[in-house]
């Protein structure tokens, strides 16, 4: 699907977030000049093409409680990487599972998974029963605590065209900013 | 936070639907007024615990590109290249880790050719290697966190 100047203003209209209102599209509508229906359908469009994954809530993990993020890397065989990453997936625990490439020397992992915990040894304890539950223990793996937290949204990929927005315009604001 | 704002945050995270008044449902499921509900969620948004209530793209579908980067980076440097790193509209979000590589970041781009000119940029501004690590596989996660 290829997007039009049209699905561009909406994309960047409602990027960074809908107004939280009974009727959010309708407000967004007025906003670009369009009717309600149109905006809907449209973006109902770009849900099933797959390009909006979904419309929902971005969580700050550390809001909640979940101080301890681990990202947990994996150094796996290639022809393994298909079965492990799956069984880890499926982990109720593991939020994200990503093949990345290795960057040999200084880098050797190449399967990263992301593990939210209230307390570090939580989530260290909660590893270790992976490992040995899948026998994972000849697989050379390795944590990456977080420490600071500088930047956390979500993805912008339009640029925005009206700033001026009032929707959306503060946040268009802050966003130039970094 | 109470019980019901977290069912709240669990009930957002899968979704909403894309209709005319797309809280209704969600509002009778709890069994609070679309109007709570709304005042809930700008609570949620006002205490930094959501930060929005919006879309979710998919990148690659987006025509764009997402990868994560690490660099190293010197501990007496640490504060300004974070400056210099954040300043980039690109950069998505930014953590601190306990690694040899110890600044992990997002980069997301409007056009797959953009990212590596991002990162160039970041190389120049920083004068650290960024190790740029783009998704080559994504194994399905349901939604799962429970608050």
């Amino acid at each position: 699907m290829v997007l039009n100047e049209q699905d561009r203003e909406l994309i960047a209209a409602i990027q960074g977030g809908l107004p939280l209102v009974a009727k959010p599209y309708s407000a967004i509508a007025a906003q670009l000049g369009l009717t309600e229906k149109e905006v809907t359908a449209r973006l109902q469009q770009l849900q099933a093409a797959g390009l909006i994954k979904r419309m929902g809530v971005v969580v700050r993990h550390r809001a909640l409680g979940y101080r301890a993020n681990a990202m947990v890397v994996w150094d796996i065989p290639d022809a393994e990487v298909e079965r492990i990453g799956t069984l880890l997936a499926d982990e109720t625990c593991v939020t994200l599972c990503y093949q990345r490439p290795r960057r040999l020397p200084e880098w050797r992992y190449n399967l990263f998974c992301m593990i939210h915990g209230r307390e570090r040894d939580s989530v260290l304890l909660r590893l270790e029963q992976i490992v040995a539950f899948h026998g994972l223990e000849k697989i050379p793996h390795t944590v990456l605590f977080s420490g600071r937290s500088f930047k956390q949204r979500g993805a912008h990929y339009i640029e925005s065209i009206s700033s001026s927005g009032q929707l959306c315009g503060s946040r268009n604001r802050k966003r130039s900013h970094g | 936070m109470d019980s019901i704002d977290a069912a709240i945050v669990n009930h957002l995270q899968e979704g909403l639907p894309v209709c005319a008044r797309p809280f209704d449902a969600v509002a009778v499921t709890l069994g609070i007024s679309v109007d709570e509900l709304l005042s809930r969620l700008q609570c949620l948004l006002d205490d930094k615990v959501l930060t929005r209530f919006g879309p979710m793209f998919n990148a690659e579908s987006m025509g764009g590109a997402l990868s994560l980067c690490a660099m190293q980076v010197p501990a007496d440097r640490y504060d300004e290249v974070a400056g210099q790193v954040n300043a980039f509209p690109e950069v998505a979000h930014n953590y601190e880790r306990e690694h040899l590589l110890n600044m992990w970041f997002v980069i997301a781009t409007e056009r797959p050719q953009q990212a590596g000119i991002v990162i160039s940029q970041i190389e120049q501004a920083t004068g650290c290697r960024v190790y740029d690590m783009p998704k080559q596989q994504e194994f399905y996660i349901g939604l799962k966190l429970a608050v």
